[in-house]
């Protein structure tokens, strides 16, 4: 599985993929696109960097332990939820902050809510495959 | 068209069960897979199958159905996730078992 | 605010696992954390189960979405009783899976699973509409098919397999029963729904409706011609999940057939719980008849749920408040019991190595203690009078002999004797008599608290039947009249909305 096609366009994808990604997950509130597809696209980058360069050089690119990753997109997910709990409202309600920032837009728990979901997303793809293709 | 839909997940439960039937753990589990593709189909002709927009404020009236959407969403993921599993069950039993064959494993 | 906090029920559980999942299998907080969550939530749901009695239900709108849009979770006295008897179960079997849960399972997350299983089983009792019941059915079902195929040997994969093919051939029919229900209801929000099926109670398709349910809850409930894949996988599984899965699992599906036979289903009882009725006696008579002719503690046990199930199934079918009353009383009853007898093969399991009949026998003379514990257990699931099981067999026979069904009453006294002579069964062959079966070095005592917890729970609903009678007679109250659960979660209905009290009441 070694392609110096394969690799040398890896390198230039992988940085490629995980910005498209951010930008589906930015303009996920209004528009298609959202935290669980660019988890997906970004997922893909990293396994394309699997397939290119093996597993565990993957790993290293990747920093972190999938697992750690669930953990912390769940926690992103659920806290975010949890925020409008403590000031009285039900579970999951919206808050917005009221300010506008550049790139971003309005920010608000929604997308505490969908950056958990992306990275999760990342997480859970991340670890099924790993562990599949580490057999 | 609808009609057309109810066709197609009629054949895919048909090939599903067929294949259901067969000896080999892997069979069972395509046929499974079959078996929850006819009922996402199901799923998205359950709110009519019409043309329309993304049901969103800015853009109005006529927009598409979006539960039907959700709800498919939310089962191809769960069935996405119990097909992976499966075949990672089916992966291991034939390790242990030796074999992947459905009479085998039953008379073992 | 207290109200809000019902959240924690399906939160609580899920954040525990991801904590535990992610502070890696080998630390020692694994067990403390587990055990401390357990024991809170336990707390919480008995506070949550008497705040529901006192102020009425409970609705939680996820996201503040208004009821038939958004998601909801409702909490009436039928959900909080499940709820509490499920954290109930759990704490016990915590209490025994912490000595007995081996490393090689705890380094294969054999804690986070039970917590997401938890997650989906207390999400699927108190989710307010069907399609998030699926959701939770198959989060539970997920966390379930692994935590049977922990430790994977050949018998555990094998059995695991038949379960997980027969559970996503009834996944693929419950979600075609969704989409015809959203086809020709426009609504998956089971308060919604209620009304809906109330306005068009003619119409035929409803029926086809039920029998789509009744297949899928019924294969999740082991109910008459369903119940062939039940004894196998309860069979290899250590004995804290087997107690789980036996006290639990399958009364996940018996509440939802409960849930949805009472309050969507009632357009045509004299057909749909008349079926019902047919089905509970040939699910007594065969399960029963199935346990006679095992030789193995936890096969017997096995087999005893089934026809147990039928007993429950009776209560629905009568549909009077009296039988559900009882229906509910013989849940609660029946998972209590049933879970301690699982345990107790456990224990039988840890210090002997094996649960068969035929190579057990005299253990009374090693420890009297655990001896007697099986007794009360065993006479409790056959129905001895200062037991609970006597009390809620009595209620359900007793709404049938009201009914005039003496036939089904008949057969459920048969199912009660028949259990009494395989309780005797497995008392002979496994306590009494001359000591002759092997020994581990495995210590008795940590085993035991989940047990004594359970047991004298039985004893304590048999001395003072009445505290349980209340919570139970207020469920049954509930869904006689579904009014009060569509109110709660729709607001006020415009009277005359053609919503009636229950049709079915003695004449």
């Amino acid at each position: 599985m070694t392609s110096l096609v394969l690799s040398t366009a890896t390198r230039f994808l992988l940085p490629l993929m995980l910005l498209f990604s951010l930008f589906l997950l930015l303009r996920g509130h209004n528009d298609p696109g959202g935290g669980f597809v660019g988890g997906l696209v970004a997922a893909t980058g990293f396994v394309l960097y699997a397939l290119a360069y093996g597993v565990e050089a993957a790993q290293r690119v990747l920093r972190v332990h999938p697992r750690v990753l669930i953990a912390i997109g769940l926690l992103c997910a659920l806290g975010s939820g949890a925020l409008a709990c403590m000031s009285g409202q039900p579970f999951l309600t919206g808050l917005w902050s009221g300010y506008e920032i550049p790139v971003l837009g309005k920010v608000g728990t929604p997308l505490v809510f969908d950056v958990g979901v992306y990275v999760m997303v990342v997480g859970v793809t991340l670890l099924i495959i790993f562990s599949l293709a580490e057999e | 068209m609808e009609l057309l839909m109810i066709a197609v997940i009629g054949i895919l439960f048909g090939c599903g069960t067929y294949l259901l039937l067969q000896a080999h753990l892997l069979q069972i589990i395509v046929g499974l897979a079959l078996f929850s593709h006819g009922a996402n189909l199901a799923l998205m002709v359950s709110g009519g199958l019409k043309r329309g927009g993304p049901p969103l404020l800015t853009i109005g009236a006529p927009y598409a159905d979006p539960l039907p959407q959700a709800l498919i969403l939310t089962a191809i993921v769960i069935s996405f996730g119990v097909t992976a599993f499966a075949l990672v069950l089916a992966f291991l039993t034939k390790q242990v078992c030796v074999s992947n064959d459905v009479d085998e494993l039953a008379g073992g | 605010m207290i109200d809000q906090l019902f959240i924690l029920f399906v939160i609580l559980p899920v954040l525990t696992a991801v904590i535990l999942f992610a502070i890696g299998p080998r630390s020692v907080w694994q067990q403390r954390a587990s055990l401390a969550v357990v024991a809170l939530l336990w707390a919480f749901s008995l506070y949550g189960l008497v705040h529901v009695l006192q102020t009425g239900i409970v609705v939680l709108r996820m996201g503040d979405w208004p009821a038939p849009y958004g998601i909801i979770l409702v909490a009436d006295v039928l959900s909080m009783t499940m709820v509490a008897l499920t954290m109930t179960i759990a704490l016990a079997v915590t209490l025994f899976s912490l000595p007995t849960v081996d490393r090689a399972r705890q380094e294969h997350f054999y804690y986070p699973l039970f917590f997401i299983l938890l997650m989906g089983v207390n999400g699927a009792f108190l989710t307010g509409d069907i399609f998030n019941l699926f959701v939770f059915f198959e989060v539970l079902l997920i966390a379930s098919y692994a935590l049977m195929a922990l430790g994977s040997d050949a018998d555990q994969l094998r059995e695991t397999n038949i379960y997980v093919v027969l559970n996503l051939i009834a996944s693929a029919v419950f979600l075609l029963g969704l989409a015809a229900t959203y086809r020709i209801m426009g609504t998956l929000n089971m308060a919604d729904l209620a009304v809906k099926m109330q306005a068009q109670a003619e119409n035929p398709l409803l029926t086809v409706l039920a029998m789509v349910f009744l297949f899928v809850f019924g294969t999740k409930a082991a109910i008459f011609p369903l119940y062939f894949w039940l004894p196998g996988p309860y069979f290899p599984p250590p004995a804290g999940i087997s107690a789980f899965f036996g006290g639990i699992l399958t009364k996940v599906g018996v509440y939802a057939i409960f849930r949805t036979f009472t309050l969507l289903f009632r357009h045509d009882p004299s057909f749909t719980h008349e079926l019902l009725l047919a089905l509970s006696a040939a699910t007594m008579l065969f399960g029963v008849l199935g346990a006679i002719s095992q030789m193995d503690v936890k096969r017997i046990l096995s087999y005893h749920i089934i026809s147990q199930i039928g007993y429950m199934i009776l209560g629905i079918g009568l549909f009077t408040p009296q039988a559900l009353a009882g229906a509910l009383f013989y849940i609660v009853h029946h998972v209590i019991v049933k879970s301690a007898l699982f345990l107790i093969s456990g224990a039988v399991q840890e210090t002997t190595g094996t649960t068969s009949l035929k190579a057990l026998g005299g253990l009374a003379t090693r420890s009297w203690f655990l001896s007697a514990l099986f007794l009360v257990a065993a006479l409790s699931l056959a129905g001895l009078p200062p037991l609970s099981g006597f009390f809620s067999k009595f209620i359900i026979l007793q709404a049938g002999m009201h009914e005039g069904r003496y036939g089904y009453v008949a057969i459920g006294l048969l199912g009660s004797f028949l259990t009494l002579f395989s309780m005797l069964k497995i008392w002979n062959g496994v306590f009494w008599g001359a000591d002759r079966a092997p020994t581990r070095p495995a210590g008795l005592r940590p085993l035991l608290p989940g047990v004594v917890l359970l047991v004298s729970l039985t004893i304590g609903i048999g001395l003072f039947p009445s505290v349980l009678y209340r919570v139970v007679d207020a469920a049954a109250g509930q869904l006689t009249d579904p009014r009060v659960y569509i109110e709660a979660v729709l607001g006020p209905q415009t009277p005359g909305s053609g919503i009636l009290p229950a049709e079915r009441t003695s004449q």
